[in-house]
């Protein structure tokens, strides 16, 4: 997500760091091309505007301020970091809860916004949490709403409130308020209530909407939008906060490549936070909003906060804690050991979808794009195709376990080759590091819990070697 | 005076059209979703306008920028086969059921596949329409293989003699490339049995320039033919449409503007070229 974006920004300030001393028209130039960036990215054309004038107003406010010799575009840099942060609200707010259960959520927003499947994972975020989530299928409009969200109830094994079939019949109303009641004398903690998607502009659906918030109560009325709106953000999401109100927006669909110009938007003219954001079709593809990581990324700085998360929930403790020992005792690196990282880097996700956290990612967006997902399957069948004498050390491989291999793993030999010799190459650099010595460019990925070789070993097999004898030392010597 | 007819009025010589007034027309066109590629390519034709008539010569430039391809139906020669696809929430499974009741009105069969296998209770969703228009549905299990049941749907058609086959897809994201190959697939299954005659891309009124990048990367996979443009009945005015036909040269061929059966329709180049304006 955002990619586009932040590769915009990229561009535009690594032009402005190139200079030194910094004029009012560098400050113009860059405004111009942030504006026509957010356009873009679909960024409402007002909030654009405020915030283009915003920015340029405080850095020439700034300009005569900064020392010459100083790094003045790190200063402007800094400025539209903060403004970011701002816009998308500061720090990420969570659920209010009731302080007499149950605590009632209220989704509305547009039909086909994802509300319904949206109302799964927020059931089942909770869930996880010890809380006792209660769905209620308020939306009897379109057909087969309520069976959807049945069907999903079940999945997740929430239970799901739904006396009425949809499908144009029954009271959405009653529903939510009969449901709450249920909820109470089953004692459940927590209350989800699924409503008709709406038209801002359509004032029957939106009454509706405003009585089902009279006679539910809700603690949070959540307005969920898909991230790929266009400039018709503004209007919706006035619309629906004159309606029926709300106290924080979640987004979804942000797995697209939209350019996430509704997040920017929408908070912006509402001033509620942003706080979910659903990223793929499986239930589990949904966390908490983070703005100020969200900022970082839009301006290609990388989002390391969330994959040192992801990878402190991929690589589990034991094993790392395994590999950590290993390592402190001076014992060797295997491939055994480097199985077990791929198959942990395999569950954080895809390598693109890894790698498009990483600093500077927006520069390099076409390669990750392109970056070929079964590569790591292939490394993967390579090394389970040899034995564990073989894995624990690969010097015994001859010539005949070598052609074994690859046709076991159904690759060439040279393949088995380069694999073997750039995991010597990696092998050696572990030890190097051992011993004190830190290659240049590793100190920066600062994972915890995941043991910094190894990953690094990934990404250096990832390069094909050079058949230049002279290019392919400086790249051995890395 | 309105922004329009002052524009006509300056273009008549009869009014100034200040740096405000371009400014607010630009705003205009940025806000109907058209990009702010298309927009500075509008404005810059806008500001060589001298004919007399102003107001045909400004809806002249946007009709330009519509694709000159043919917008009616293609068919086949036996049964003609139509695909929907488009990312998630577009209202895929809305248009084919509106689409199909359409087809049935004009005399003519149809029958439907429900390929969305994927999200809870679409096949059930199409189902309740098929009851609803009177058209048959032929459906498989929840998470089976949009492929196998394409491909009996399919034989189902022949079976029928059938005029018409509208294939339901599952929404997909356009950068997952697992499921874009999924697509492929029943596209390549279906077309043992018939060719596909047109694949229909629905796009969402309120989406905005992403939408450009859904039909780049739709039509790279499946050979789109057509867009149905939903959900106009709301505040967006849909202008992304007028950007993709404009840089990926796909026609729009019906628009949904409404919740009931009866609101689609074939789309009207001059209405929509008013409502962007309006």
């Amino acid at each position: 997500m955002f990619e586009s974006l932040s590769s915009r920004f990229t561009s535009a300030f690594s032009s402005l760091r190139s200079r030194g001393k910094l004029s009012n028209a560098d400050i113009e130039n860059t405004c111009a091309e942030i504006r026509q960036a957010l356009l873009e990215s679909d960024v409402a054309l007002s909030v654009v505007e405020n915030f283009v004038a915003q920015i340029r107003e405080q850095s020439l406010a700034v300009l005569p301020t900064l020392q010459s010799g100083s790094n003045q575009g790190q200063a402007i840099f800094n400025i539209v970091n903060a403004a970011l942060i701002e816009i998308l609200g500061g720090s990420a707010r969570r659920i209010r809860f009731a302080k007499n259960p149950p605590t009632v959520i209220m989704l509305a927003g547009l039909q086909g916004a994802g509300k319904t499947t949206l109302a799964g994972k927020l059931a089942k975020f909770y869930a996880d949490q010890g809380n006792t989530p209660l769905l209620v299928a308020s939306d009897l409009q379109r057909p087969n709403a309520v069976t959807q969200l049945q069907i999903v109830g079940e999945s997740i094994g929430v239970p799901v409130f739904a006396p009425e079939p949809g499908n144009g019949v029954g009271d959405p109303v009653k529903v939510a308020k009969s449901g709450i009641d249920f909820a109470k004398s089953k004692l459940y903690n927590m209350v989800i209530v699924d409503t008709a998607g709406r038209l801002g502009i359509d004032d029957d659906l939106m009454k509706q909407a405003i009585s089902i918030r009279d006679a539910v109560n809700p603690d949070e009325i959540l307005f969920v939008v898909d991230a790929m709106i266009g400039q018709d953000a503004v209007r919706t999401s006035q619309a629906f906060l004159d309606g029926v109100g709300f106290d924080g927006v979640v987004l979804t669909k942000l797995d697209g490549d939209a350019r996430g110009g509704a997040a920017l938007s929408i908070a912006s003219i509402t001033k509620r936070p942003i706080m979910f954001a659903s990223t793929g079709e499986k239930i589990g593809d949904f966390d908490i909003f983070y703005p100020d990581r969200m900022a970082s990324r839009i301006l290609g700085m990388g989002d390391v906060a969330t994959l040192a998360e992801q990878a402190k929930k991929a690589f589990d403790g034991e094993s790392s804690a395994k590999l950590e020992a290993k390592f402190a005792s001076g014992e060797d690196f295997t491939l055994e050991d480097f199985l077990e990282q791929l198959q942990a880097m395999s569950k954080m996700g895809s390598m693109s979808k890894i790698l498009g956290m990483l600093p500077g990612a927006g520069a390099m967006k076409k390669q990750i794009e392109n970056f070929d997902e079964s590569e790591i399957v292939r490394t993967k069948a390579i090394v389970q195709s040899m034995t564990p004498t073989e894995r624990r050390d690969p010097k015994v491989l001859n010539g005949s376990r070598r052609a074994r291999i690859a046709l076991g793993s159904g690759r060439k030999v040279s393949d088995v080759n380069n694999l073997v010799d750039r995991f010597s190459a990696a092998q050696k650099m572990m030890k190097q590091v051992r011993n004190g010595a830190m290659p240049a460019g590793m100190g920066a990925m600062g994972l915890p819990t995941m043991p910094k070789g190894p990953a690094k070993a990934v990404v250096h097999k990832k390069k094909s070697k050079s058949g230049n004898p002279a290019k392919r030392a400086i790249e051995d010597g890395q | 005076m309105s922004l329009f007819s002052k524009f006509i009025a300056k273009v008549r010589g009869t009014n100034d059209f200040s740096a405000a007034d371009w400014h607010e027309l630009e705003e205009e066109l940025l806000l109907s979703d058209l990009g702010p590629t298309l927009t500075k390519t509008v404005l810059e034709q806008a500001r060589k306008i001298k004919s007399e008539n102003a107001n045909e010569a400004l809806s002249h430039i946007l009709t330009s920028t519509l694709s000159s391809k043919d917008r009616s139906m293609l068919l086949g020669e036996t049964t003609t086969v139509i695909m929907v696809v488009g990312v998630n929430g577009t209202g895929k499974t809305t248009s084919v059921a509106k689409l199909a009741a359409n087809i049935k009105k004009s005399g003519k069969s149809v029958v439907m596949a429900a390929g969305d296998t994927f999200r809870a209770a679409a096949v059930e969703q199409l189902q309740t329409w098929g009851s609803q228009i009177g058209v048959e549905v032929v459906a498989g299990k929840t998470n089976g293989d949009p492929a196998s049941v394409a491909f009996d749907a399919t034989k189902r058609a022949k079976e029928l003699n059938s005029d018409f086959l509208i294939i339901d897809t599952a929404g997909r994201l356009h950068n997952k490339n697992d499921l874009m190959a999924e697509l492929e697939k029943v596209k390549r299954v279906v077309e043992k049995v018939f060719p596909i005659n047109e694949t229909l891309l629905v796009i969402d009124a309120t989406t905005g320039q992403n939408g450009l990048q859904q039909a780049k990367i739709f039509t790279e996979a499946v050979q789109t033919t057509g867009i149905i443009l939903t959900k106009l009945d709301g505040s967006a005015r849909g202008g992304v449409a007028l950007a993709i036909e404009n840089e990926v040269d796909i026609p729009i061929k019906w628009i949904g503007t409404g919740e009931s059966v009866n609101d689609f329709a074939p789309f009207e180049p001059t209405n929509y070229i008013q409502g962007l304006l309006s």
